[in-house]
């Protein structure tokens, strides 16, 4: 793949990146959706090659980002099962990949809707949330519950030293929820008030466990041994193939290095209660259950 | 989380500093150079504080000097080895797939049983220790064999005498035809036999029939309630025999008038064998081929209901009944096969397995329908009594037994329209593929899997000695990971050894210790890798005995535990704990001691009314202690080995 092919992959990646509403991976799969739209190829076999080449320049653009591959392992695997099936003509095989590759887009704004509506079961009136990270499906989850007409508090933890949750704590109280923000090192102190934990991710991994703005693994551990629930809401196209052991696997599968001031880190999945996806609520092991079945 | 920090965060230190883990007896302790100049560390025997003592000088073990070009297997009967050529590059070892698992690709068939005996007894003087073919077989370079074996060869007492019993072969499992297949396979054993001597049998078992046929029928119903409750226990023990047994019964059900009280257990499903049901032991014991003598005053009451095990001496009496009687004629390569089982001379899910296949490739293509019968249905029953007889010599594994229902299902959906030679190489070619994609080409992914999880720094440590274990560190090895390993062995079959020199060979620094050392070797030790005989659907991890401990010990101790398994080994059955499926090796193996000629202490052991020695082969561990399993598919958690069931084996197994 030529130069010009490669920047204007990443460049259609970053424009759609800036999409606030868009999730990264979305945003991956939109990229790869142009590249089959330029495409030459005759074949389907080459149109694979040509989208592999691409998902491979996208996942080297951002090594860190998990959602991002996973995104774009995802297509990919639809891409190679789609072209299994014997298309006559290659441009029919195309359309097929582009308009679900479009699709992906409602399909990932429909996954925060369905999320939501899981989710939002789980909060009963009166109780006190505990959210960490800045989440745009946690977000939806708690102003779909607070449409509904539950009436619950939120503690949002301050997220430092980006301080996002302040801007967190901004989106809640515009739709009418009462917050709280703490500095992160209150967490153990305001647990005893909390009656469930939530936050969002960045990927889930085969385990079960999840990759998560640094904090999350300490708020878990927490929540664990004050016995509070922890919930996880995440799309299904986070899901990731990778295993890590701990922390350190983690740093060296994401290719990031593992340095003093990291900006992940992975919770297992010994810690968490449950997961709010679009596949339904799920129990960590089920999660490697999805898994295998995506990829089989 | 205790003492998990200091020694184990030191990741980037490979020369360990503190290292003399002294568990060396005086005997051993002048080992041939090869050995003791190596990183296993040795320390003199009474040094109060082993731990305090530098390292000695590692010695760089001289990569090729001693390797003999490889060569295949001489007209020697017991292929002797060599250790493997270091560093592997594991793409060079495409060349040699198969034999990976053989002790030299013509070794099955080469060498005659008898003289492999006669080589067993003097040389194989140590308690189920490194025999040179077991060695050879456990190695994956396997096409080499030199004579060079004694120059690794841990320095072990004559002990001939004292341990001759197991020498000879490890046991005969001799009720097993009947018992590992339960009440089916016994009317089927009725069968064939009436098969054979019908005229005799039919009229007087005519006469009979009609009188015994209300009694039993009421017998037969009260039978089968008090068998669920055994059952539970015994369903799951080898569930794997029953499918072949269930399949079989049906077909020969429509050949032959059976008798209604074969009909009435035939519909309950079959349950095992429960060696302490006195009537059923009475009757299988009447129908054994061979003579039982279970030893009840030497058994151990919690494991009675076991199949006990059986000291060779009905070697004679299974060369009689199988290779004199004609109708129960077993192919001379299937036959070498169990005699190689017999005598523990090949071992391991993976070798067995295969071994079992080339066997089964041979007598296929061999074999010719008789006159007036159906291919499959005659092929069946032939199998099966070559299974059965291979489960006499020794229980079956469960990767032989998932290998074997996958076998008979492949005969059973052989189209009619096909001749006889177009259904033998359609069967040929499916144990080919089921070997080469099960086990040959499922192992290398496998080893892709594992190597992502070993970095530099890392200290592995590994019980036993699994094949697949081995291809992991080696081509980590290979890859240029800097790591070392900690090699944990128990007795009283010490197969550890076998990998020592194995990776000794390659280059790697290893440790070497006793099982109850583990305790004290975790708190260094970084990652854990163990491989398995089979998973089960809860997650369970069925392996030789040692694991569960090392395994326990590394949870207790937040060390990650891998389990490197072939999905082909996965089993539905389900067990909690080591007692209700096990298998019972022989308990004199346990009396003597290697290189302390003097521990007499337990000889005579059976004339004591008060003791008993108790010897397992395999041992089960909970799921809680497993972090991930590495299959062929990629790496899961354990609670994901029923999806792998569901998914991949919507036909059972392939």
């Amino acid at each position: 793949m030529g130069m010009e092919e490669e920047e204007q992959v990443i460049g259609d990646f970053n424009r759609w990146r800036q999409r606030p509403e868009l999730a990264e991976a979305v945003a991956a799969i939109k990229a790869l959706t142009a590249v089959i739209q330029r495409s030459q190829a005759s074949t389907m076999m080459g149109l694979e090659i040509e989208l592999k080449n691409a998902s491979e320049m996208l996942k080297a653009w951002d090594r860190s980002s998990i959602s991002l591959s996973a995104g774009c392992d995802l297509f990919m695997r639809y891409v190679t099962r789609t072209s299994a099936l014997e298309y006559e003509d290659i441009n029919a095989g195309k359309s097929r990949l582009i308009e679900r590759g479009e699709r992906f887009g409602d399909i990932s704004l429909k996954a925060r809707e369905t999320i939501a509506l899981l989710g939002q079961d789980f909060v009963q009136d009166g109780c006190c949330i505990l959210v960490h990270g800045s989440s745009r499906v946690v977000l939806a989850l708690l102003k779909l519950a607070a449409n509904n007409g539950k009436n619950f508090t939120v503690i949002v933890t301050e997220g430092g030293p980006k301080k996002t949750g302040m801007e967190v704590s901004k989106k809640l109280s515009a739709a009418g929820i009462p917050v709280t923000v703490i500095v992160d090192s209150a967490v153990a102190y305001t647990m005893d008030r909390v009656d469930m934990v939530l936050v969002g991710a960045d990927g889930v991994v085969e385990s079960g466990g999840i990759i998560n703005v640094i904090g999350t693994f300490q708020v878990a551990l927490i929540a664990h041994s004050m016995k509070r629930p922890f919930y996880v809401a995440a799309e299904s196209f986070k899901f990731a193939r990778l295993y890590p052991l701990d922390q350190q696997d983690l740093s060296i599968s994401t290719g990031q290095e593992e340095s003093s001031n990291p900006a992940r880190d992975y919770t297992p999945p010994h810690y968490l209660t449950l997961l709010f996806t679009d596949l339904g609520v799920l129990t960590p092991s089920a999660v490697s259950d999805e898994l295998i079945q995506l990829y089989l | 989380m205790e003492s998990g920090g200091g020694a184990r965060r030191g990741r980037m230190v490979i020369d360990p500093k503190v290292r003399q883990v002294g568990f060396v007896t005086p005997g051993e302790q002048d080992g041939p150079a090869g050995v003791s100049s190596s990183s296993a560390q040795v320390n003199a025997p009474d040094s109060p504080a082993p731990v305090m003592i530098p390292p000695a000088p590692r010695v760089a073990v001289p990569a090729a000097a001693d390797h003999s070009p490889p060569k295949p297997a001489a007209p020697v009967p017991i292929p002797p080895r060599s250790p493997p050529l270091p560093p592997r590059n594991f793409d060079a070892e495409d060349e040699m797939p198969l034999g990976s698992y053989n002790p030299g690709g013509e070794g099955v068939l080469a060498g005659s049983p008898n003289s492999s005996y006669g080589k067993a007894s003097s040389e194989k003087a140590e308690i189920g220790d490194l025999s040179p073919t077991m060695v050879a077989e456990l190695n994956s370079s396997m096409m080499e064999m030199s004579l060079e074996r004694s120059k690794y060869e841990l320095p072990v007492p004559e002990k001939e005498n004292e341990s001759t019993a197991d020498v000879i072969s490890e046991r005969v499992e001799v009720p097993a035809i009947n018992n590992n297949e339960g009440p089916e396979n016994d009317a089927r054993q009725r069968k064939l036999k009436d098969r054979t001597s019908k005229a005799e049998r039919r009229a007087l078992q005519e006469s009979q029939r009609a009188a015994k046929e209300a009694a039993r029928a009421s017998a037969a119903v009260a039978k089968a309630k008090p068998p669920p409750q055994k059952k539970d226990g015994s369903n799951e023990k080898k569930g794997v025999d029953k499918k072949p047994v269930d399949k079989s019964g049906e077909k020969d059900k429509k050949k032959e008038v059976v008798v209604p009280e074969k009909d009435k257990r035939k519909d309950a499903p079959a349950p095992r064998l429960q060696f302490d049901d006195e009537q059923k032991v009475a009757k299988a014991r009447r129908r054994a081929i061979v003579e039982q003598t279970t030893e009840t005053k030497h058994r151990v009451e919690l494991f009675r209901h076991l199949p006990q095990f059986v000291p060779p001496t009905q070697l004679q009496a299974l060369e009689e009944k199988y290779l004199q009687n004609d109708t129960m004629h077993i192919h001379p390569a299937v036959y070498q096969v169990g005699l190689k089982y017999l005598t523990w001379d090949i071992v391991g899910g993976n070798a067995r397995c295969v071994a079992m296949l080339e066997a089964f490739k041979e007598m296929i293509r061999d074999y010719t329908t008789p006159p007036q019968k159906v291919m499959s249905r005659d092929l069946t029953a032939k199998i099966n009594s070559h299974v059965s007889f291979l489960s006499t010599c020794r229980p079956l594994s469960i990767s032989m037994g998932n290998a074997i229902r996958s076998f008979k299902l492949k005969i059973g959906k052989l189209r009619d329209t096909l001749t006889e030679a177009e259904a033998k190489s359609s069967l040929v070619s499916h144990l080919e593929t089921f070997a080469q994609e099960k086990i040959i080409l499922a192992d290398k992914e496998i080893v892709k899997h594992a190597v992502t999880k070993i970095i530099d720094g890392d200290v592995v440590l590994t019980h036993g000695f699994s094949c697949v274990v081995e291809m992991v560190l080696s081509h980590a090895h290979s890859i240029g990971k800097k790591f070392r390993v900690v090699v944990v062995d128990s007795r009283p079959r010490l197969e550890g050894r076998i990998l020592l020199r194995s990776l000794l060979a390659q280059g790697l620094k290893c440790t070497y210790t006793h099982i109850n050392a583990v305790t004290y070797i975790m708190q260094e030790v970084t990652k854990v890798f163990l491989g398995a005989a089979s998973i089960l659907a809860n997650g369970t991890v069925y392996s030789r005995v040692g694991t569960a401990a090392a395994a326990m010990v590394a949870h207790g101790y937040r060390v990650p535990v891998m389990i490197c398994c072939e999905t082909y080994k996965f089993h539905e059955r389900v067990q909690l704990d080591s007692i209700c499926s096990n298998e019972l090796g022989d308990p004199d193996a346990l009396v003597g001691v290697a290189g302390r000629k003097e521990f007499r202490e337990l000889v005579g052991w059976d004339e004591s009314e008060h003791l008993r020695l108790l010897n397992l082969t395999y041992d089960a561990t909970p799921a809680d202690y497993v972090s991930m399993i590495i299959t062929e598919h990629g790496m899961v958690p354990p609670t994901s080995v029923p999806v792998i069931l569901r998914e991949y084996r919507k036909e059972p197994i392939l």
